[in-house]
Parts: structure tokens; sequence; C-alpha cells
């Protein structure tokens, strides 16, 4: 198939950037999007033109390193995918598409598509872990029962992949559904119930620093994520919070 | 007697890691303040190795080349980690799981590692859970387990399909909390490029800053090296992208013997090769085996019908079909070791019954699994009489609790529904058993530079058992590094602060951006991946899943003039002072087509078949067991760690003898 | 480290939703006594009669109400500023159809339409009440009511405007109602599908019911 594609382009954060429009031959549909971007370069690099730039690193849909808006939506038009797990068979002949990068105050462009996540690491660094220090000598994995629904309800958010399409997907770039998967995660499991209170405070706190937007509860988020974690979660973090606002003792 | 000392300690093989801990130097709680470790990647073993430094006390600096630890290529596996708890009272213990890893290795690992190895193992489980890990649990919420290939009893712990993702969330969640402390600081999109000795002992690196291309200085009084394996030495493999060997071969190039290269693991459940824009290859986990039934067509003109598209899979007949693994391991079936089930694959697809366009891919088929499953539910429901068609619905509803996240992954890559049609899979690069010679303290033979998880070669000898990757890689993160390293770090007390100012570090630094000066300035015609693609296509054919000495000749000779033309005619675009992709392959690619070479010296030496290492010539010739791969343990039982001497052709071998004393070496046999 | 509610985005967000609950409920409130005018002009005069001077409504419930509109006003328009500000460079190709409704995203505009119709409702019939009570001090006219709303809808543009108003607040409202359930924390398997249905009850029946009331002034003055 032929595509006409229409590419962010920036040299770096202090660049404005804009589109560039680049066509491709012969992509088959069996290619991964990302393939077809490998082509795209290989390309590129021919002329004589420098690559464009984007995330990507396990290509099968775990590592959350891709991350492209794609004719208008988070991922491309695939559902329960990534960037790296969609393929062109979902595009038509002769189909112009626009790639974009994440758009988020929060999350700036670094250089054409790729984006400054690390966000995401100082928020789960407020707070997102159980205070245990290794040692030969925790206790025995057993002596701690879990009831199946608690582990299986905490690893349905545990599997978060920390991709950002959430915020990028959102109208307002609000990161609630990353921060909600791993308050969501603790509050389900007798190991995160110590720092329960004061884990939801710190991690809001260090998400509103950072410049995210509010949920407005359009719901896009839960559709868009690779994962399909629920706002259901949110919800779970809304309660988490408003009663660690009150009984906190800060 | 030879260079290598792998300072095992005396004593019986049960005894020895407690006895080397209680004998080990530590360092005071007030010193290790004073004291910096670097640590260069940060997957499983990076990750962990971090936290654990830093709760005890050290400075530690991270480095990774992703935007994120938590991206770390361990976050792919998906099976499971083995740990001897015998939880399921199947009679499992630290001496099988010890047991199981030798003979799984095919008698190729060192035995006192491999001990230890499954003496910490069920701490990683507690410490694990400790952390929050959602692994799978039973109705009474208890831990589950599952099996894997190659053993016989249940010892796996998972978390769905995602095992790997779970822990080393795990791990980054406890890097998190040494970060907001102050005691890891993370050095992410950076890459190691070079070790800086002083005086023999590793004392920092340079690292390239990947957004701004900047060259740092990073010094500390320890290295570690965890950046994972070589795999993408064959362009095309289940690692990810970035994956590279650069750290691994910068310290080889600095005096760190590599061991054992040949070793690799071939995996033989992966999604086929689609067409030539292929980037990279798709694991589909080995538990899929425990259900799905591999077979081709048994003649040559439905081979060629299924290829034309004139003929589905579903339309031959069972006497059509050659369910090649039963015939010929009645014993194991589906389930033999992956290096087996791999070569028996290649065998067929050479032989011209290869199913798809490329001819290369087999049929995994649960059509059976979904009518045993379906009968079984219907039976416990007690429906009388079921239907065709309600039998058919309950089995594939049993089929999707267990694999349906795999076979969702499937549907979204090929476009065909595994529920109605067999899966079509083909075997992968995978693994690499070999790496960095280390000693039991896991230390290169580059004083203070250590190298743990996939990086070493310690622990699985020629072949790899399902799950225990990511029981070695935590294992040396949480459990043994931080013990071992104080027994060097205990005499650096007075060392003081290492100045980043001194020769060596200007001189490495200068080594570094002459190199990238000079790649920059090639400005030849190719791209990076075209060279990279060439590489992959000689390691392929001449050093997969089966070498001969003609062979692995050739690919010394065709590798040594890749490199030659890619350092005459690589073309990378933009400039080396900003983030550029194109400029850090390049660095990989060149590394890797000076390891590939090595790669293929190191199988053209050992001439014995020995897990994933297949040579042609060493067969067995006769009885039950012919054409099974034949192991020398007379000539090659022992480690081949090579020695960097400028060309890769020119590295020097030396053997460390492996030494069994607790286990007897036999033939594996899964007739 | 909890600055109190007001100063986090989730805090904020419950603020949102605790007072949409109290205007959700005012307006329900507002709805029957205003049916009341199409049954009974004796019985609306009464009730409106009584609701326009007693104490407890007029000087605790009232100043309440005002401060549950313009606070949720307040807080909408700031919210949305911050929202944009999150997101300076807007995409070139947008589809946000593809995954959420179009009620969900533009609450903004929706809520401004209901307000600037307040500016009317209040024109009409607020700021005459407030003139008669507290500048000419007539505190009882217990008749007055029923003709100032009949005379109020003779106007056909009038009666448009308040038909128009009313599908905007219906929109309001279809996003609205389940979505203060979801920030009040409120989100199960068991009652959630409940609550979306009767929201969408609830978002539907009231704005009509208001319209017929309008409606049903012109029509019978015609």
């Amino acid at each position: 198939m032929d595509l006409t594609l229409k590419v962010w382009r920036q040299k770096n954060r202090e660049d404005k950037g804009a589109l560039a429009t680049y066509k491709v031959k012969g992509i088959s549909e069996h290619a991964s999007f990302l393939e077809m971007l490998d082509v795209m370069n290989e390309q590129l690099i021919n002329e004589g033109v420098e690559p464009v730039a984007f995330d990507h690193d396990c290509r099968e849909g775990i590592c959350g390193t891709c991350s492209l808006y794609i004719n208008g939506e988070a991922h491309g038009p695939d559902r329960k995918v990534t960037t790296c797990q969609l393929h062109m068979r979902m595009f038509k002949d002769g189909e112009t598409i626009y790639i974009e990068p994440w758009r988020s105050a929060a999350m700036p462009v670094i250089k054409d598509l790729i984006v400054d996540r690390s966000a995401f690491d100082r928020i789960q660094q407020s707070g997102g872990f159980v205070s245990v220090n290794t040692s030969g000598n925790t206790q025995d994995a057993n002596a701690l029962p879990i009831p199946k629904m608690n582990a299986d309800k905490a690893f349905d958010v545990a599997a978060c992949i920390g991709c950002g399409a959430c915020v990028a997907t959102c109208k307002n770039s609000s990161a609630m559904l990353f921060v909600a998967a791993k308050v969501s995660q603790y509050a389900y499991l007798p190991q995160g119930q110590v720092e329960r209170t004061e884990r939801v405070l710190n991690m809001v706190e260090q998400m509103d620093k950072e410049g995210f937007g509010n949920c407005t509860n359009t719901g896009a988020c839960e559709v868009e994520c690779p994962k399909s974690i629920s706002i259901e979660y949110i919800a779970k973090m809304n309660r988490e919070y408003l009663s660690a606002s009150i009984t906190s003792e800060k | 007697m030879s260079v290598l000392d792998s300072k095992i300690p005396e004593g019986p093989l049960k005894d020895k890691w407690t006895n080397h801990k209680n004998n080990i130097d530590l360092v005071n709680p007030a010193n290790k303040r004073n004291i910096d470790i670097i640590v260069v990647g940060t997957g499983l073993a990076g990750g962990s190795a971090a936290a654990s430094l830093a709760e005890m006390g050290y400075n530690v600096k991270t480095f990774c080349y992703q935007d994120s630890p938590r991206r770390a290529h361990s976050i792919a596996a998906q099976g499971g980690i083995n740990a001897a708890k015998n939880y399921q009272n199947d009679g499992d213990s630290v001496y099988r799981l010890f047991y199981d890893t030798v003979k799984g290795g095919d008698y190729r690992a060192r035995e006192a590692n491999v001990h230890r190895l499954a003496e910490v193992s069920g701490n990683i489980i507690d410490q694990c859970v400790a952390q929050g890990v959602p692994f799978g649990r039973d109705y009474g919420g208890l831990l589950d387990n599952r099996s894997f290939g190659g053993v016989l009893v249940s010892r796996t712990f998972y978390a769905k399909g995602q095992t790997g993702q779970q822990l080393l969330l795990g791990a980054y969640s406890a890097m998190n909390r040494q970060i907001a402390k102050g005691k890891i600081t993370p050095y992410n999109r950076h890459e190691m490029v070079e070790l800086v000795k002083v005086d023999g002992k590793a004392r920092g690196i340079i690292a390239r800053n990947l957004e701004t291309g900047e060259l740092e200085r990073h010094s500390a009084h320890a290295v570690v090296i965890a950046s994972g394996g070589y795999g993408n030495v064959f362009f095309l493999s289940t690692n990810a992208m970035g994956s590279n060997a650069t750290a691994a071969w910068k310290i080889h190039k600095k005096g760190a013997h590599f061991a054992n290269p040949c070793y690799t693991q071939i995996h033989p459940t992966c999604i086929p090769r689609s067409g030539e824009h292929q980037s990279k290859l798709t694991l589909m986990s080995e538990s899929l085996r425990n259900d799905g039934r591999i077979w081709v067509p048994r003649n040559m003109e439905d081979v060629l019908a299924i290829r034309e598209g004139k003929l589905k899979p579903t339309d031959l007949s069972e006497d059509k079909r050659d369910y090649y693994l039963e015939r010929r391991y009645p014993a194991f079936g589906n389930l033999v070791p992956r290096d087996v089930a791999s070569r028996a694959a290649k065998e067929r697809c050479d032989a011209g019954y290869g199913v798809n366009q490329t001819g290369e891919a087999v049929y995994l088929d649960f059509a059976s699994a979904i009518q045993r499953y379906g009968k079984q539910e219907a039976a416990i429901a007690r429906m009388e009489n079921p239907s065709a068609e309600e039998i058919l619905k309950l089995g594939e509803a049993v089929i999707e609790s267990k694999y349906g996240n795999l076979f969702q992954m499937y549907e979204k890559i090929v476009a065909e529904n595994p529920y109605k049609t067999p899966m079509m899979i083909y075997p992968a690069v995978h693994y690499t058993m070999g790496g960095v010679w280390v000693d039991y303290n896991l230390m290169t033979s580059v004083e203070g530079c250590y190298c743990i998880g996939e990086a070493n070669f310690s622990d699985h000898g020629a072949n790899r058992l399902g799950a225990s990757a990511l029981m070695q890689g935590l294992a040396d993160g949480y459990f043994v590094l931080p013990y071992t390293i104080g027994n060097y770090l205990s005499n650096e007390i007075r060392t003081g602060k290492i100045s980043t100012e001194t020769s060596e570090f200007v001189e490495a630094e200068k080594e570094v951006s002459d190199r990238i000066e000079k790649l920059m300035n090639i400005q030849g015609t190719k791209s990076v991946d075209h060279f990279h693609k060439l590489l992959g296509k000689a390691m392929w054919e001449y050093v997969g899943m089966a070498r001969n000495e003609e062979g692995l000749k050739k690919a010394m000779a065709e590798i040594k003039q890749i490199r030659t033309d890619f350092w005459n005619d690589v073309r990378i675009p933009g400039d080396k002072n900003s983030l550029n992709p194109e400029l850090e392959k390049a660095g990989r690619v060149a590394d890797f087509l000076e390891l590939g070479e090595l790669f293929a010296k190191d199988a053209l030496h050992r001439n014995e078949s020995c897990g994933g290492h297949f040579r042609e010539e060493s067969v067995e010739e006769d009885g039950l067991q012919k054409g099974e791969a034949k192991r020398n343990d007379k000539d090659f039982a022992y480690v081949a760690a090579w020695e960097y001497k400028g060309e890769p052709s020119d590295a020097v071998m030396h053997r460390e003898d492996l030494e069994f004393n607790d286990i007897e070496l036999k033939q594996r046999s899964y007739k | 480290m909890s600055k109190g509610l007001s100063n986090s985005s989730v805090g904020r967000k419950v603020l949102m939703a605790l007072s949409g609950f109290f205007l959700l409920f005012f307006l329900a409130q507002h709805f029957v006594i205003n049916m009341l005018s199409v049954i009974s002009a004796d019985l609306f005069n009464e009730v409106s009669h009584f609701m326009g001077t007693n104490g407890m409504v007029q000087f605790v419930l009232q100043p309440v109400l005002l401060f549950g509109v313009l606070f949720h006003l307040g807080m909408g328009i700031y919210l949305d500023f911050k929202n944009k500000a999150a997101r300076p460079i807007k995409y070139a190709m947008d589809k946000p159809s593809e995954n959420s409704n179009w009620m969900s995203r533009n609450m903004i505009i929706t809520g401004v339409m209901i307000m600037l119709f307040l500016g009317l409702h209040f024109y009409d019939f607020w700021l005459p009440e407030i003139k008669d009570k507290f500048i000419d001090g007539k505190w009882d006219e217990p008749t007055k009511y029923f003709p100032h709303l009949q005379h109020k809808f003779q106007d056909l543009a009038r009666v448009l405007i308040y038909c128009v108003s009313f599908v905007f607040l219906s929109l309001h409202l279809l996003h609205g109602f389940q979505s203060a359930f979801q920030s009040a924390g409120f989100n199960h398997n068991k009652y959630t599908p409940t609550i979306k249905k009767l929201g969408n009850l609830y978002a539907i029946v009231i704005p009509a019911g208001f319209v017929f009331i309008a409606l049903f002034h012109y029509f019978t003055q015609l």
C-alpha cells in the first residue's frame, strides 16, 4: 500500500516544530506501524534527510515506550494495543496518516515524536512503593494470604505500562488513570496498608505539581488504554484521597 | 594453571554460600556513605542490585538507555519465575532445583553458582510478595504455581502472562524509594560507552547523554554491568530493539573475559517472520506447548496447496498430519526442552514442509485441547449429549482463561483467529546463556567491575530452563551481589572520592569522542540497519540452530568483511550533539560486528553438541538416540573464556574446567 | 501534606461533584413546584408564597443555593482554564469522538449556556422578587406568582429561549449526573449501571418537563 504521512518534526525542546509530509510506497499490510516507520526512515536516510526520531523498544506491547498519536488517537485506531502492535491492515491504501507526539505541558517534546515522560517517574518516586528493605528474612510469602479477588484486582491495575496514552488522549491531559492504577494496586493489597494514607496524598500532590490537568470523567482514557484499565479505579482513588484527607495527621 | 580463578569457596556444596557469607568482609555503615557504585542497566538484575545497594547505604548511580528504568526488557518475560518453595508438596527442594538447572543446562554450568541460585530462590518470592508484586493466587489466597518444560514439579510462580513486568515494576518501585531518598541518582536516556580503569581497577565510566549527545564522566569505587544479553547480534530476535551488548563488550575490550558466547537459546514458539520489513520477532510463552500440538502436513502436495491458499490446515485429516515431536519423542512429546523443539522444527522446514510463504513455520494446534476441555467441562456441568457446538464453546472458554492474552496478541499481529485455525510458529533467538566471565563473587576479570543477570555467563550452562532467567536476575541483584561486593569494597574505604579529572578519564573520553567522530565522518551510502541485517543473516545462516565447521569459518570471514564495509560505508545522518537514534544504533552494531565474530569463533572451537549449541559433526550415530545431539564431556566440560587481543579472531581462550562432584553427568534423553 | 480539598485536583473534583449533587437536588425541587403551576394556580401560589417568605428558605437556603451556583460556575471555569493550560499545543488531527461523547467533553459550553440562561431567568423572576421584597418591602402578596409566571410565558421569543436552554441543561445533566457519582468515588459494577440509567432518566425527564411547562403556559394563553 502507498501512504501519505504527515509527521511532526521538531529539532529539540526549544524548536517550534511543524508537520512535514512524506510519501511511502509498497508497504505490506502485515507490517506493524513501527515497521512502516522503519521503512520511511530507511527511505529518508537514503534521500539524505535526517530520519524521524520516535520512541520504541520491546515492540511487543509491554515496555510502554512507544507513544504515537495516530490519526487523532493515542496508539492509533485499533483497541487494546500499543503502537507497536498496531498493524497496517487497519489502514487503507492511499490514506493520509497524521503522526504526532503526545501533547501535554507535563510531557514536553524532546525531539520529533519523542516526549519526556519523567513526570511519571517522579510521581512514582513520591510514593509508588512499599517501604520494605531487601533482606533474606522477610516473612514467608504464604504467611500473608490475599483473597484471590483482591489479588486479581491488584493485578488488573498493576498491568499499567506507563505509556502515557491516558494523558495524551484526555482532553485535559490528566494523569489520573496512571496515578489511580498505582494507588489502587497497593490499596487492594495488605502490604500497601501501612503507607496507604500518605501514598495517595503524596502521589496526587506530585501529579498536580507536574502540571497535569484535571479529570472530567470523559472516560476517553479507559477506551484508549492499551491495557484496558478502567476508570473505576479513578473513583477508587477519589475515595482513597477523600478518606486520606480526612484522616491524615498532616 | 589457568589465569581464571573462580574463587569457589571450599567445603560441601550445600554449605559453600553460607560459609562464604560468614567470611566475607563487611563495610561499616558510616563508610558505606563514602562509597559510590555505578550500575549500568536497570532490568531485574540492575534494578534490584541498585535498590539493594542503596538500601545498604552506598551511593548508587544507575544508567539506562531507556527513558525510564521501568522499560528494561526484563519486562517482556511472560511465563514465570522458579523457586524451590515446595508449596505444592510435590517433592521439590533446593537440591532438585539445582539438579534440574544443571541438567537442563547440559552440564556446562558451575555447580556452586547454580546451588547458590537454588538456595536464594525462595527468598526472592518472599521479597517480591513483600514489595506488593501481585502473583497469581488460588482461592484460598495462597500463591499458585505452574509447571514448565523440562522439570517434573510445579515450582513456577507467575503473574498471568506478565510475570517479568510485575517483577520489574517491583524492583523499579524499590529503586524509586531510594531515588526519593537521594540514595540513587538515575541517569535515564544515558548509555555507557566506555569503562574507565585506574591502576587496573574499574573506577568509572564514560556515558553519553542520549538527549544532548554530551559525553559525561562518572566515577565510582565499583562498576556493575547489568546490561542484558546480546541476542540482537542476530538482528531478528525476541529482544527489544535497543537491547545491546555495548556495555559488556566495552568491558571485554578493557580486560573482562567473555565466556561461552556461542551458547544461545533459540525459543521454539515465536510468531514467524512475515516479510523483509520485519524488525523483531514476538515470543509466545512456552506454556502454550502444554496444550498445543505441533505438526506439519505429512505430504508435500498438501504443503504446497496450503502455501498457495488452496487448502486450509483444518481441512487436513489426522492421517495427513505429521505430529513430528510426538513421533520423534514419544516420552516428552510436545514438551521437550526448547533446544530440542527448535531443532525439530528447523529439520521439518529444511526438508520443505514449512507451511507459510517463507517456508519457515509449523502449526501449533489447539483443536484437540479444545475438544478435550470441552468434553470435560460438559461432564462437570452434567450436560447430557452435549452438541459439538456446545463442546467447542466450553473448550474455547477454558483455553481463553488459560492463554487469552497470548491468543489476543497472536490475533492482533497475524490477523488470524487461533481458536479456529492453528497458530503458526517458528523458532527465534531469545536468550544468551554466554556472557561476561565472572567469578563466584560475580566479579569480572577486571578488578572492581562486576557483571550480573543475563549479561554474565554464570548459571545456565549451555541451555536455560524456562522461568530461570527472572530467578537469576533477581538472585544476583537482591541476594548475591550486595553481599559479595562488600568483600571488595571493604578495601576501598580509604580511597576517598575519585576524581574524574585524572588522565585516565580524559583519555577514555577522548577515545569515545574520537570513535563517534570517526563514525559520523564516514558519510557512506548505507544505513546502519543495512549492515545489521547482513550480520543477522550471516549469524542465522551459519551460527543459528545448527552449526558446522565450514559454515562457521565462512561466518567469521563474512562478518569480518561486513565489519570492514561498515566502517567504510555506513551513513549516519544528523549530528552527534543531539538525540540521534542512528548514531546510537551505529555504536551498538559496531560492537555486535565484533562480538558476532567471536561468537562464531567460540562455536567453531566447541566441537561438540551441548544445549543450545548444536554441531552437525557431533551427533549420535546409531541406536535409539540416532541423530540427536552428542555431548563430549571428556574434551569440552569447561568454560571457554575469551581474552580480547585486538581482532576478535585473535582472541585467546582461557579454560575454566567444570567439576561435578555432586551430580553425575548423563545424556539428556527425551525419547 | 494534605493542603485541604480545594487545593488539589482530586479535591476540587470532589467539590464539583458535591456542588453538583446539591444543584441536582435543587433542580428536582424547583421542577416539582413548577409542575404545580400546570395542575393548579392556587396550589402553585401557595407553595411559591411559602418559599418566598419562609425565613429558613430565604435567609439560609437561598444564600447557600446562590453560593452553590456561583461555586459550581466559578470552579468549573477555573478548572477548564487549568485544563486548557495543561495542553498548550493542540493536536493537528484529533478524533475525540472515537473514545468519548460530546456531552462529557463540552460541559463548559453547556454549563456556560445554562449560566447565560440563568441570567435571563434571574432577570425574569428572581430580581423582581428581590425588588418587591427588599426594596419595596412588599412581603405579603400571596397571589402574584401565577399571573407573573403566565405573563412571562406570553412572549414566544422568551419561550423559545427557555426551551433551547433546557436542551443545554439536558446535555449537561446527561454527563453531569453520573459524573458526580464517579467523582465522589462511587463506581461499582453492582450499582453504576443503575446510576447511569437514572442519570439519563433525570437528564431527559426534568428538562423535558420544564419545556412542557413553558409550552403549556404559552399555548394556554393563545
